[in-house]
């Protein structure tokens, strides 16, 4: 009767540890729902970290069961099947996380010069001027078909920065670039207030953005 | 003597006149003024309806942003695209097929785009749904096992698109089939015959539905043109109109 109630603790033990392994949390936001006002409204941020990026988390931790299952049975074809969904909620849930972090309050936005004089150095080396980027930045993220994101990253291996655009939630890395700030333009990250105008969007959100988080990451990766 | 816009014009009234309803929303996708310059752009189809009439499953604020700006847009930079080109009078969807046969990604995401929207609108009208009669609901069930089934299958796919798209149904040559594409894709481009499509592109249900895009989904049958899928099934399916186009 122990050795059984044992091997039944032992069972459950196992079930809690396996589904505690893919048990991925939604972050909290790091400011109030309202903080990005008037860039980005209080309505998007709610539907953007309560609903969207709620559900790739949830939708991930259900693949990642079923993904650990199928792995138990060894049964190959049924991982390859479940690829696609990991590759949506997992990129999802990368890219939203990261994203949270690289915006913050209009009054709490500082220069890029002043959270990195290394960082705005390399930009103006690459691209001439800090507008100048924003130019590209935005020319090339506008130009995304359908959903996706804008990317600034860094190239360890050529030691640069660069612009890149990736599709649907893939995420940049994908590219083989670190991600340093991303600006969401699937139509849910801004269609409830600039409609259709995505490059209205785009030129106000740079008014948000957190250089010092951006600075943060940029010396992680450049280390 | 008469001008060749002139004798193209007639041409598409007289085709608008005795062909069936669907050869005229296409042609209608390439009709300029008589009178108009040299080249023939694509034109934006007016909406078949008033903005107001797939309300309440679609907003009329939905509809004028997506018809007026979206759509339009769309047209707008295809044409663009093909001016001064070989391309200047061919119709929307030559366009779009010679684009995809060129690997001319932002060509064919316009031109596709703009010939998506033109069949979204037709796939709806004010008092839709209902059930299918006749010839294609035979095939429906012949095809699915049953409407319940085709209807989950379309809804599955529409809820599943990972990022924007578009759910169809079509005819593949043999039988009706439903697709899922990304972007602007279109399932002309593997050679099957679209009979209804819906869009899943956020634009088209965020401003009422917000994330919650199984809602939109489940409002859109109340609003599917069954009159105008079964038009375009019959003149594929059963009149033996050949699948794969040049």
């Amino acid at each position: 009767m122990l050795r059984q109630s044992l091997r039944s603790v032992r069972s459950v033990a196992k079930a809690h540890g396996a589904r505690a392994m893919s048990s991925y949390t939604l972050p909290p936001l790091p400011y109030e729902l309202g903080a990005l006002e008037p860039v980005v409204n209080t309505e998007i941020m709610t539907l953007h970290h309560g609903k969207h990026h709620a559900t790739y988390v949830a939708n991930l931790n259900a693949a990642m069961e079923k993904y650990a299952e199928a792995e138990a049975k060894k049964d190959v074809a049924a991982m390859i099947a479940l690829q696609g969904a990991i590759k949506f909620n997992g990129g999802g849930h990368v890219n939203h996380s990261i994203f949270w972090t690289n915006l913050c309050a209009p009054k709490d936005v500082v220069a890029p010069a002043e959270a990195s004089p290394e960082l705005a150095k390399m930009i103006d080396a690459q691209w001439g001027s800090l507008d100048a980027f924003k130019t590209e930045f935005n020319t090339k993220t506008a130009a995304v078909q359908g959903s996706g994101w804008g990317w600034l990253g860094y190239d360890k291996a050529a030691k640069k920065l660069a612009i890149a655009t990736c599709a649907n939630q893939d995420p940049l890395s994908t590219t083989g670039l670190t991600p340093l700030l991303g600006i969401d333009v699937w139509e849910h990250a801004y269609y409830l207030q600039y409609k259709n105008v995505r490059p209205e969007y785009l030129k106000q959100v740079w008014q948000v953005v957190n250089w010092k988080n951006v600075a943060e990451r940029f010396k992680a990766a450049s280390a | 003597m008469y001008s060749k816009a002139f004798f193209l014009a007639s041409i598409a009234v007289a085709a608008n006149a005795f062909a069936p309803s669907f050869l005229g929303g296409r042609l209608s996708l390439r009709q300029g003024a008589p009178t108009s310059a040299v080249s023939m752009k694509i034109e934006l189809p007016p909406l078949p309806y008033e903005y107001t009439a797939l309300e309440p499953k679609i907003s009329k604020t939905t509809l004028t942003i997506h018809h007026d700006k979206h759509h339009a847009k769309y047209v707008n930079v295809a044409n663009q695209m093909i001016e001064g080109t070989e391309m200047e009078n061919d119709d929307c969807e030559t366009i779009f097929m010679k684009a995809h046969k060129d690997g001319n990604v932002g060509l064919f995401n316009n031109a596709a785009q703009a010939w998506n929207h033109a069949f979204y609108w037709e796939s709806m009208k004010s008092g839709g749904g209902g059930k299918p009669t006749g010839d294609i609901a035979t095939q429906i069930e012949k095809d699915f096992g049953s409407y319940d089934k085709f209807k989950e299958e379309f809804s599955t796919a529409g809820n599943t698109a990972f990022g924007s798209g578009w759910a169809w149904l079509s005819w593949d040559g043999k039988k009706l089939v439903v697709d899922k594409t990304i972007g602007a894709g279109n399932p002309i481009t593997d050679g099957k015959k679209p009979v209804l499509t819906m869009d899943v592109w956020e634009h088209a249900y965020y401003l009422k539905y917000q994330n919650r895009r199984p809602e939109y989904i489940a409002g859109f049958w109340n609003v599917v043109n069954w009159g105008k899928v079964s038009e375009y099934y019959e003149t594929f399916a059963a009149k033996g109109v050949p699948v794969n186009w040049a």
